[in-house]
């Protein structure tokens, strides 16, 4: 395997008499997003700000491309903060300052842009983060959500390779949580930083994550993907992720991934067993819409299409979830393949009319009715056996996926 | 408990030695902290992009407080008169009224005043200031960015002390003069001319270099207590969050003017 970016080993941090950090061995690894999860007061923060050098620990070695930090040269210390930015739990925004100072602060005081440079690309970051209207306020007279924003606009605002993010959704609504991850993705591909996140928000954490990290008591408890997690099911972790994780998903208000498995888990072992069920598997094309729309329009997009699919299959006693950031999965229980095709016909027309035509209204507000660009809504149906795993399920749906709705672009059309 | 602390406990003059030798050690590390902090402070001064900064520092240390400056300077200069004017009159001396007044404000009162009335006005604004950017994380935040805190808080606030005090302590002095004629010559009838004759025979510039000299020493030592006290409020024993922003205002004022006052005459044994 590459070597990791960073790694700790056998890191120990103590405050006075308490433990934070116990022996703590992690890898951290390029142009990924590693998520950081634990109970409050386990040391997550702690670990992030070893990272950057805010904390030094009092036994082990911070490890970066293979170099202990501890044994850098001042000008290779310099140059790997150069490339980290950290985003702080509080935000820590210069209250004394306006939004706008506060992003052209980093710009100002490390790099030699002239003023007209560093004017542009604060407002490029502004703008990215939808704070155009806050751009001469200061932190106090922002919402929580709003001082977020800037705080990540600040810690975006120099490119950094590596940036941190200190529970960078905590206080946000789900659409601007979802809006915030799905950000932090988009930025990351686009600029290719490595991302460390400290976060609670299951799923959607999940989603966006590469690698997951448990802290438990002061030590790392699991470290790998969520599915291997899922997989090996250590009954604290399990039952902690569950506690995280609720029964609904926020956002669109589906079922959350685990009141999804039991629901079908039930359906599977219920007295009657099965005779047949079938699945659908809706999605749109996330990231262009980012791309297109920018991260509120793209995550109202996928809201509105999960409203539509809870609504519409809800009452016939069909059950969905998202499983990605973009995918919804609906199981139809004692519901041919033929009759899900037919279900999902019948709801195209409600789709087309109703969810799209809401789509574009979010579109236009955020570009004008000529910018619009086209939106496509694919289904995928699929049979279920009573032997078959979701993610089995997944697979097999994807492989049947179609478009089935369309949103054309300036016109305001849709077939 | 140790079996040294148990040996200690149980002799009472190893205890107060104890307590001593520790209280000591603790003072003079403080110290040693306190002079690192003012030369890593004092050294970044002169790297780039500080001249913004200094010249806002200057307007709230040196500008802001110039009035309140003046209004003390004024009635210690009309004490002066009045004191000084019933003293000498007894001596039949009341001619030398003006070298007493401006000798005693130059030399002594000028400086030690000026900058008690800055560290009540602006320094404990400092130690609050950066007591607050320090628990509310943004002193972290600055070194998330890469700007070195010490440069970007801590040199400009000493620049600017350097520059505001020995003004602000000449304004005092001035004005202090003034104060003296108000109540010696206008309200208690000696003669103008004379007044400020002794004024102008009895200065010298030593005198006048010695009163500078104090301002810049006290504007160091004001400045660095200040400072470090909100810098490092964060690691106090006595409270944390906004009580230990509070507890270090108050450090920092408390420290200054005792400071001041035995630089003081630890400067004077030397000037004079």
């Amino acid at each position: 395997m590459a070597i990791p970016l960073i790694e700790f080993r056998n890191i120990t941090k103590r405050f006075g008499d308490k433990t934070v950090l116990d022996k703590v061995n992690l890898k951290i690894y390029e142009n990924q997003i590693t998520t950081i999860i634990g109970k409050s007061g386990t040391g997550k923060s702690v670990l992030l700000k070893h990272i950057i050098g805010l904390l030094k620990p009092d036994e082990g070695a911070i490890l970066f491309r293979g170099k202990p930090v501890a044994a850098m040269k001042k000008n290779e210390w310099e140059d790997y903060r150069n490339g980290v930015a950290y985003l702080f739990q509080n935000n820590a925004l210069l209250d004394s300052m306006t939004v706008f100072d506060n992003v052209a602060f980093p710009l100002q005081q490390t790099t030699n842009l002239d003023k007209i440079e560093i004017e542009k690309r604060v407002a490029k970051k502004i703008e990215d983060l939808e704070l155009t209207e806050a751009v001469d306020k200061y932190p106090s007279e922002l919402s929580g959500g709003m001082q977020k924003r800037v705080a990540l606009a600040r810690a975006l605002v120099t490119d950094p390779k590596i940036i941190l993010f200190d529970e960078p959704t905590t206080g946000q609504d789900p659409i601007r949580k979802n809006m915030i991850l799905s950000m932090i993705v988009h930025y990351r591909r686009k600029f290719g930083f490595t991302a460390v996140l400290i976060s609670h928000d299951i799923p959607d954490v999940f989603f966006i994550s590469d690698r997951l990290v448990i802290l438990w008591e002061g030590a790392v408890g699991f470290e790998g993907t969520y599915e291997e997690a899922v997989r090996l099911k250590l009954p604290m972790i399990d039952e902690f992720l569950r506690s995280l994780e609720g029964f609904q998903d926020e956002l669109t208000g589906l079922l959350s991934r685990e009141a999804f498995k039991g629901q079908y888990a039930a359906m599977l072992g219920g007295s009657a067993g099965i005779s047949t069920a079938s699945a659908a598997l809706f999605s749109v094309e996330f990231d262009l819409l980012h791309e297109a729309l920018g991260p509120q329009a793209a995550v109202e997009v996928l809201r509105a299409l999960g409203e539509y699919v809870n609504r519409r299959f809800k009452p016939m006693g069909g059950f969905s979830a998202r499983h990605s950031r973009d995918q919804i999965l609906t199981i139809f229980p004692n519901t041919s393949p033929d009759q899900a095709r037919q279900l999902v016909a019948d709801f195209v027309p409600e789709l087309n009319q109703e969810a799209l035509a809401r789509i574009q209204t979010i579109a236009q507000a955020k570009m004008g009715a000529q910018a619009c660009p086209e939106i496509q809504v694919s289904a995928g149906i699929t049979e279920v056996s009573s032997t078959d795993e979701i993610d089995q399920i997944i697979v097999k749906a994807e492989a049947n996926q179609q478009i089935v709705a369309t949103h054309q672009g300036g016109s305001g059309g849709s077939e | 408990m140790t079996s040294l602390d148990r040996i200690h406990s149980s002799n009472p003059l190893i205890t107060v030695l104890t307590l001593i030798g520790r209280g000591t050690f603790r003072l003079l590390g403080n110290f040693g902290a306190m002079a690192i902090f003012f030369s890593l402070a004092f050294i970044n001064i002169f790297r780039r992009k500080q001249l913004r900064e200094i010249v806002k520092q200057v307007y709230y240390i040196g500008a802001t407080s110039s009035l309140i400056v003046m209004l003390v300077g004024l009635f210690t200069g009309m004490v002066l008169g009045l004191q000084l004017f019933y003293t000498l009159v007894k001596f039949g001396s009341v001619g030398a009224l003006g070298s007493a007044v401006s000798l005693s404000l130059v030399r002594e009162m000028g400086p030690v005043l000026a900058a008690i009335m800055i560290t009540a006005r602006a320094g404990s604004g400092m130690a609050a200031e950066i007591g607050i950017l320090r628990i509310s994380e943004q002193v972290d935040a600055l070194y998330a960015m890469r700007v070195d805190p010490v440069r970007y808080l801590i040199s400009p606030r000493i620049a600017a002390s350097i520059i505001s005090f020995p003004l602000l302590t000449a304004f005092f002095d001035l004005i202090g003069i003034i104060g003296g004629y108000l109540t010696g010559v206008l309200l208690l009838g000696t003669n103008g001319g004379t007044y400020f004759y002794r004024v102008h025979s009895s200065l010298n510039m030593v005198d006048v270099r010695g009163g500078f000299i104090k301002a810049l020493v006290f504007a160091a030592i004001v400045s660095c207590v200040c400072c470090f006290q909100g810098y490092f409020c964060h690691m106090r024993t006595g409270g944390y969050g906004a009580k230990a922003v509070g507890l270090a205002t108050i450090s920092a004022v408390v420290l200054s003017c005792v400071m001041i006052l035995i630089a003081d005459y630890v400067l004077t044994s030397f000037l004079m």
